[in-house]
């Protein structure tokens, strides 16, 4: 009935842990120890003030040589911070790590109860049930899968480009898949950078021109990846290359095409500079692009719409680079990791119309603003308002789309610090009065507080406050073709109207719109505002619950450009499991008992890891191991029961029940073990 | 669908025009509907401020004879115009929603008179009925005189969709401009669509209540509106019969016609000025008569 491992009967060490004062406040640990002595099976029951120190687990790895166990049961913490460690112990001594159970007592009893008669008692129950449950288990082996040696990084931002150069540079290939054009993402947008003023170009761009030339990365732009499959170690991706109409390995970026374009205006809003400017249909979306390929947008090109453009770009590329009938290409490749760094997207002013974006036109996103004040940007760096007059006043609105309940809760990270940033760079180019509005400055990071400092002596106001609307209607008569910014000013108590000729919103962070596609993709989890969830917020930050797949950067959350960089250690967590060459899964996996499966297919949907499929020659259900996460969803649906999974028979779960049931004053028929 | 008419205090005197013309306008676009019977006070906001659980009680008791006079209908959909008994319907139905205890003691209050209340009640403001359930397309259907050229500032006041409306945006509510649209006039870009307008304070702290007042009539007139149309009894009031008082304090000569939403669809629909209530203005608003043409328009 329950198999052993060379002995017969079971026996079975019980160990109880104080955990210092943790349990044993709360729990009386040596009365649960008598009472499992008194069970059937158990041949040594102890407490122990620390079962997972060092002689706490020799006394389990000594008893277990001394008294012959065959079964162990510690209860003690979550098994999720000690499971590995009590197994690995047992493993030591000789005993195959699957015969040891663990109970919770600390989590599930000690810390959530405070009648300590009582807690003794659920203890007791709980100690009885495992021990109960452990007579059933059975030695499992470990599968060992070997790991694909190359790495799948999707989003070539800054988070992108550091993990690509990273794994590169540690000798190991990188397919880096960006959407857009060229890599660079939002930092390639940015003016300077908080705290040290240096340029993001200056900065960005030497890393992204070393991404396209290092010989270990495959750099695939305007592509996107369209599926994969597998698992850790194993995954099988396709990446459709959306056409350029321009062969990549021809063009080289003399732009000649572009200034020979029929079109001798650019006339289309400019997606780089965020329709601040404009662009001709055949366009590069700026200067340092990565690649320095040019590419056509058929929205808008003539002879995609009508076919009779005279086609003097094609005349003017003498590399005949041009290829107008290029279609899309689907490459397939094999990676073993994954690093998803997609970033974020900026939040639309639109939906907070207290605001008047859209409508009043000298409002501008943050992001706008970084173009304005740019040299390379819309206006050579000029900042003007859109009737081209230099403001002589500023308003800088703090948490648009952050912190609010209206929009999203959660704070943005970023917006104090570049609003101080903005608010420095619009002083430098204007000389205006800039007021920055704000609810609480937030500048934790290293030099940010000095930073906020600087600012402040340099004249920039500060008027603590959410701004209740900008408008374009007068009080008074210096209000008149104005902004006026209305705000509660609460350090004085007053509502004040400040006019000035242009405002900028500080918009927040949030996840882009398709993350929730991307999350269904890669079988991740998002949290509630739809970010990318880490494993483990402190712990395992960049790790996924799915094997192999890791996040890194803003998809994460909001985070400036230092934390996307150290956050883009996510390269390290994958370097370290390509390095190892092989991977063990767990064994508690589901199996298909192939003679009493009726092939009814039901399994085959509810699996979220695609784990399950149908063999077409015998009409049975098959499940890969290593896709399995033994979540026990097919085990539970099969409606012929004939699905088992690891560590969870029906007989091991039904020991347990029994065991439980003896608390809810349910005293079953003491079983007669079978001593075969 | 039928729905029941609950007017409060406030449409049977001094907005008695407002319940006018909103009852043509239902009767003309055959909207079913039936006076709520025995309805009491509201309670207004001022009752509000000074005994919560006993205005919570005599709101409710609204809600339940609603349920009382429609328990045999599928759907209970009851009309409020009055911005303020419409706000503090929702409020009580939100709160009695979300406070068990409170619900305890106004059941109890209500059970003393036979009542009880389940909170089957969907409480709905005209402006909603009219865009959302009748429908703008059947509105430009039934207009007889398109109301060309006029251009009409939408003034919600506070309470009308804020702050627990869900038919619209509480800060840049657009329904009444859609209406406006629908029936051929011209909605006025402005940005203070939600702004109060002095409330009650202009009865009672006439240095407080009046230049909230003149900022709105001040704005709509310089954006060039023919016409402020609005939502709520108290709104018109202040922003119409303060007009010459308005003029004394801040030496203008502000001449604007104030009406209700209700009034300015019905003329679209044909209904005479009269059967409007507008012989009841204190400021004609001219521009708009100039417009209806062609009907048989009484001019009053």
């Amino acid at each position: 009935m329950y198999s052993t491992n060379g002995n017969n009967i079971p026996r079975i060490g019980f160990y109880i842990c104080h955990c210092g004062h943790n349990i044993a406040s709360i729990v009386d640990v040596v009365e649960v120890q008598k009472y499992a002595a008194t069970l059937p099976g158990v041949t040594v029951s102890r407490d122990y003030k620390y079962m997972c120190s060092d002689p706490g687990q020799e006394l389990i790895q000594q008893d277990i040589k001394e008294h012959n166990l065959n079964r162990i049961v510690v209860a003690s913490c979550s098994p999720l911070l000690h499971e590995h460690t009590f197994r690995l112990a047992a493993e030591k001594a000789g005993l195959n790590p699957y015969y040891f159970h663990m109970v919770n007592v600390r989590e599930n009893v000690s810390w959530v109860h405070d009648n300590k008669e009582q807690a003794t008692e659920k203890a007791k129950d709980l100690a009885r049930a495992a021990i109960k449950r452990v007579f059933f288990h059975k030695p499992l082996e470990k599968k060992t899968v070997q790991i694909k040696p190359d790495v799948l990084i999707v989003g070539g931002g800054i988070a992108g480009i550091h993990s690509a150069l990273t794994i590169a540079n540690a000798g190991k290939h990188v397919y880096l898949v960006e959407r857009e054009p060229t890599i660079g993402g939002h930092m390639a947008m940015f003016d300077k950078t908080f705290p040290t003023l240096d340029c993001a170009a200056c900065i960005l761009t030497p890393k992204m021109s070393a991404v396209k030339s290092h010989p270990n990365i495959t750099l695939w732009t305007y592509s996107e990846v369209e599926k994969i499959d597998g698992f850790v170690g194993n995954y099988k991706a396709t990446i459709k290359r959306k056409p350029r109409y321009v062969n990549e390995e021809l063009c080289v970026g003399c732009l000649d095409c572009i200034e020979a374009c029929i079109y001798k205006e650019a006339k289309y809003p400019d997606e780089f500079n965020l329709g601040l400017s404009k662009r001709k249909p055949i366009y590069i979306p700026f200067p340092q692009a990565t690649p320095q390929v040019v590419l056509f947008d058929p929205e808008t090109c003539i002879d995609f719409k009508s076919h009779r453009c005279k086609k003097t770009c094609i005349e003017a590329c003498e590399r005949n680079a041009i290829d107008l009938k290029q279609t899309a290409k689907f490459e397939e490749i094999e990676v073993g990791t994954v690093i998803i760094s997609t970033g974020f997207k900026t939040y639309d002013p639109k939906l907070s119309p207290q605001y008047g974006y859209g409508k009043l036109p000298n409002v501008y996103t943050s992001l706008e603003i970084e173009r304005l004040v740019n040299a390379s940007g819309p206006t050579a760096g000029e900042v003007v308002t859109r009737d081209g007059k230099k403001p002589e006043s500023v308003g800088i609105i703090h948490c648009v789309g952050s912190r609010d309940e209206k929009s999203n809760k959660w704070c943005s990270r970023v917006c104090c610090m570049y609003s101080l940033k903005l608010a420095h760079l619009i002083k430098e180019h204007t000389g205006a009065e800039v007021y920055n509005f704000y609810i609480d400055m937030r500048t934790p990071g290293k030099g940010y507080e000095e930073f906020y400092d600087k600012f402040m002596n340099e004249g920039v106001h500060f008027i603590r406050g959410r701004v209740a609307e900008v408008t374009d209607w007068a009080l008074v008569p210096e209000e008149e073709n104005k902004l006026t910014i209305r705000v509660e000013d609460t350090l004085i108590g007053v509502v004040r109207r400040i006019p000035v000729d242009m405002v900028v919103l500080s918009v927040g962070l949030e996840p882009r719109e398709d993350a929730s596609e991307i999350r269904r993709m890669f079988n991740i989890s998002c949290s509630s505002e739809g970010f990318f969830l880490e494993r483990h917020p402190k712990l395992a930050p960049v790790n996924t619950f799915t094997d192999g797949i890791f996040i890194a950067g803003a998809c994460q959350g909001p985070k400036d450009i230092p934390d996307t960089v150290a956050q883009a250690g996510a390269a390290a967590e994958a370097l370290s499991l390509i390095s190892a060459g092989k991977i063990e899964l767990e064994p508690n996996t589901a199996q298909v008992i192939e003679k009493y499966c009726s092939g009814c297919k039901s399994c085959i949907p509810l699996c979220p890891y695609t784990a399950i499929s149908f063999k077409e020659d015998i009409k049975k259900a098959y499940i890969n191991e290593a896709l399995c996460k033994g979540c026990g969803t097919c085990v539970a649906a099969c409606p012929s029961g004939s699905i088992t999974q690891n560590m969870f028979e029906d007989e091991q779960i039904f020991s347990e029940i029994e065991g439980l049931l003896k608390f809810a004053g349910i005293e079953l028929e003491e079983k007669e073990v079978e001593h075969a | 669908m039928r729905y029941l008419y609950y007017p409060g205090c406030s449409l049977k005197c001094t907005g008695r025009s407002y319940e006018e013309s909103l009852l043509a306008v239902l009767k003309a676009l055959k909207i079913d509907f039936v006076e709520l019977n025995d309805w009491n006070c509201c309670g207004a906001t001022a009752y509000m401020a000074v005994d919560e659980s006993k205005a919570f009680a005599i709101a409710s008791r609204n809600l339940a004879l609603a349920e009382e006079q429609f328990k045999n209908e599928k759907e209970i959909h009851i009309i409020a115009p009055c911005s303020a008994c419409y706000m503090v319907l929702l409020k009580t139905q939100n709160y009695l929603a979300h406070n068990a205890g409170e619900m305890k003691k106004i059941q109890s209050a209500l059970k003393e008179s036979g009542l009880s209340y389940e909170g089957k009640v969907k409480i709905r403001h005209p402006l909603d009925v009219l865009v959302n359930d009748f429908g703008l397309k059947e509105i430009t259907k039934a207009v007889k005189h398109h109301l060309k050229g006029i251009k009409v500032a939408s003034y919600y006041g506070c309470q009308t969709v804020r702050p627990l409306a869900t038919f619209d945006d509480a800060r840049e509510p657009v329904s009444m401009d859609e209406l406006v649209r629908a029936i051929g006039a011209e909605p006025v870009d402005w940005p203070l669509k939600t702004r109060c307008c002095g409330a009650s304070l202009t009865g009672i702290i006439e240095q407080v209540g009046l230049p909230l007042s003149y900022i709105i009539l001040h704005e709509a007139a310089k954006r060039r509106a023919d016409v402020v149309i609005t939502a709520c009894p108290l709104c018109q009031f202040n922003l119409e019969c303060y007009q010459t008082e308005i003029n004394k304090n801040y030496q203008n000569d502000l001449r604007i016609g104030v009406i209700y939403f209700s009034q300015l669809l019905g003329l679209a629909l044909g209904i005479s000025p009269k059967e409007l209530g507008m012989q009841r203005l204190f400021v004609k608003p001219e521009g708009v008569y100039k417009a209806v043409k062609g009907g048989e328009t009484v001019y009053v």
